[in-house]
């Protein structure tokens, strides 16, 4: 928060919740709060009914309690390193698939048409409807569940990629090609830092939809991660730590996101939005 | 920067899209020796852009052939560099990448190409804009990136595509001369397609010209005009005015509509 001197250039540093950076924490913030806000009345509202009163510790301030009685059980801990395991070694495969098949279609027309129909079909099959399949073919759940998440993935970076190779200007490679530039080079130097924002724009979305199908896979058949703790607290009625666990996907998907929109915003070169 | 120029002979080169499609021009033959400054002018259509692209080895020739001082063009290569009507610049580098990316292709150590870049960059009068991103410069400084990235190759051959038609009047002219200075200055030969008599007239040293479909050349003109040139010099405009007749009787004798001043200016 020590930037809005220099935007200005003079001593105005009672200014500084007008820099862009600290109002938008501020709206941040504001908005979160006004959340949690709705939340508590409703933890209220249910623990106040007696209706409903046996869910009342689905409230805010039941779940706030949760979080250090499952971090010193080590629950919390274990559960986010193994969900995050799976989601990374999905998202990679994704990552390592999508990419190079990406650049092969925003390349070579041919390839292109002829990949166009299949893959859009494929892609609108619902990743958790491999399910089965994928549990007959891994040995273990673990693979089964990066298989799902890479088959949701796979899509967006592949097609970003290809999106973003076809706004590249051909010139670029006459140019390149007429400085010397090898094929390897082609590749390190033009094509990969033309077409990274949109990678990562690609990346970002199959973030979204890998953390959507974690869960749900996790709830079929395995014993550990998010998705199996929710069940599991469910299982238990300890409803206050099925929330927590709720929050805490919540959370690191939010931060992953914010993640992949700083390097999105590291890596685009741009102008005007 | 020492670079020497090359002479190139064009024989009889014909060239056609695909086998179906019409001639774009016929059994050209042109010569040009080391280091000079050689300008092929023509109405839009009449294939001279694609000669360009033949002789930079971008295209390939239907029948005939390029030699640069008696060896065959048969692919690109950093000895004889295009510019192009836009700079195509690399929008993610800053200028001096800009101006180094075709050495770091190659195999110059990091010392070699500061030197190089820097002495480039200097050339072209962009001292105070190295570190800059280039799409914060104007299409007359992005040119000149593109410029400074063609010299610090020490290219033999530099061949300009119409390379400053999309800039205002004012910085068109004062790169026209500023190429042609560091040119002679240097020793590189220099092809430009245009279809600008002004451009001939302020960069060559002999300007052919270019008619007909399919094309061929129908006449070549000496520009003898001392350095440097200005074009508010009676003498440029007593050489312009005689370009431009002759550009036009040949135009007519090869069965066109005359020129039209909008279109070669």
């Amino acid at each position: 928060m020590s930037s809005p001197v220099a935007s200005s250039g003079g001593a105005v540093a009672a200014g500084w919740y007008k820099h862009p950076a600290v109002q938008q924490l501020g709206w941040a913030i504001a908005g979160i709060s006004i959340l949690v806000a709705l939340w508590t009345l409703f933890g209220y509202y249910i623990a106040g009914n007696p209706k409903t009163q046996s869910f009342a510790s689905f409230g805010f301030i039941p779940t706030m309690h949760a979080f250090p009685e499952l971090w010193e059980l080590g629950k919390l801990q274990s559960a986010v390193m193994v969900s995050t395991y799976r989601l990374g070694a999905g998202l990679a495969i994704a990552v390592a698939i999508g990419v190079p098949v990406g650049i092969l279609m925003g390349r070579v027309k041919r390839f292109r048409e002829l990949s166009n129909s299949p893959f859009q079909l494929l892609r609108m099959v619902s990743p958790l409807s491999w399910m089965p399949i994928a549990v007959y073919v891994y040995a273990t759940w673990d693979g089964a569940i990066i298989f799902l998440i890479a088959m949701a993935a796979v899509w967006p970076v592949m097609f970003q990629t290809a999106a973003g190779l076809s706004k590249v200007d051909p010139a670029w490679f006459k140019v390149a090609r007429n400085l010397g530039a090898s094929s390897t080079q082609m590749l390190t130097r033009i094509i990969i830092p033309a077409i990274t924002f949109d990678v990562l724009s690609g990346i970002r979305l199959a973030l979204g939809v890998a953390w959507i199908v974690l869960v749900p896979a996790e709830y079929l058949g395995v014993t550990s991660g998010l998705g199996y703790a929710i069940q599991d607290a469910r299982g238990t009625l300890s409803y206050h730590w099925l929330t927590a666990m709720v929050m805490t996907i919540g959370a690191i998907g939010y931060c992953l996101d914010s993640i992949l929109v700083l390097l999105i915003k590291r890596f685009s070169w741009h102008r005007g939005g | 920067m020492s670079i020497r120029g090359t002479e190139i002979k064009i024989q009889g080169l014909t060239h056609r899209y695909t086998p179906r499609s019409p001639v774009t021009f016929n059994r050209v033959d042109l010569e040009s020796p080391s280091g000079e400054a050689l300008a092929i002018i023509g109405r839009s259509g009449c294939g001279k852009s694609t000669l360009l692209h033949i002789l930079a080895g971008i295209l390939k020739p239907t029948e005939g052939r390029v030699l640069l001082d008696g060896k065959s063009v048969e692919a690109p290569s950093p000895r004889w560099v295009m510019m192009f009507q836009a700079p195509h610049l690399f929008p993610w580098m800053t200028v001096t990448q800009n101006v180094g990316v075709g050495l770091s292709f190659g195999r110059w150590s990091k010392k070699e190409i500061q030197e190089r870049v820097t002495e480039a960059i200097n050339l072209v009068e962009l001292q105070d804009y190295a570190q800059k991103n280039t799409q914060d410069l104007s299409g007359g400084q992005q040119q000149r990136v593109a410029l400074a990235r063609s010299l610090v190759m020490e290219p033999e051959l530099l061949l300009l595509d119409e390379p400053f038609s999309a800039l205002d009047a004012f910085t068109r002219a004062s790169l026209q001369k500023d190429v042609r200075s560091i040119a002679k200055r240097l020793g590189f030969n220099i092809v430009i397609v245009t279809h600008d008599i002004d451009e001939a007239v302020i960069m060559a040293d002999r300007a052919v010209i270019m008619a007909g479909s399919p094309g061929s050349i129908v006449d070549e003109f000496e520009v003898d005009l001392p350095d440097p040139r200005d074009r508010a010099d009676p003498v440029v405009q007593k050489l312009r005015a005689e370009l431009m007749a002759r550009f036009q009787s040949a135009v007519r004798a090869k069965g066109g509509v005359p020129a039209m001043e909008e279109e070669v200016q």
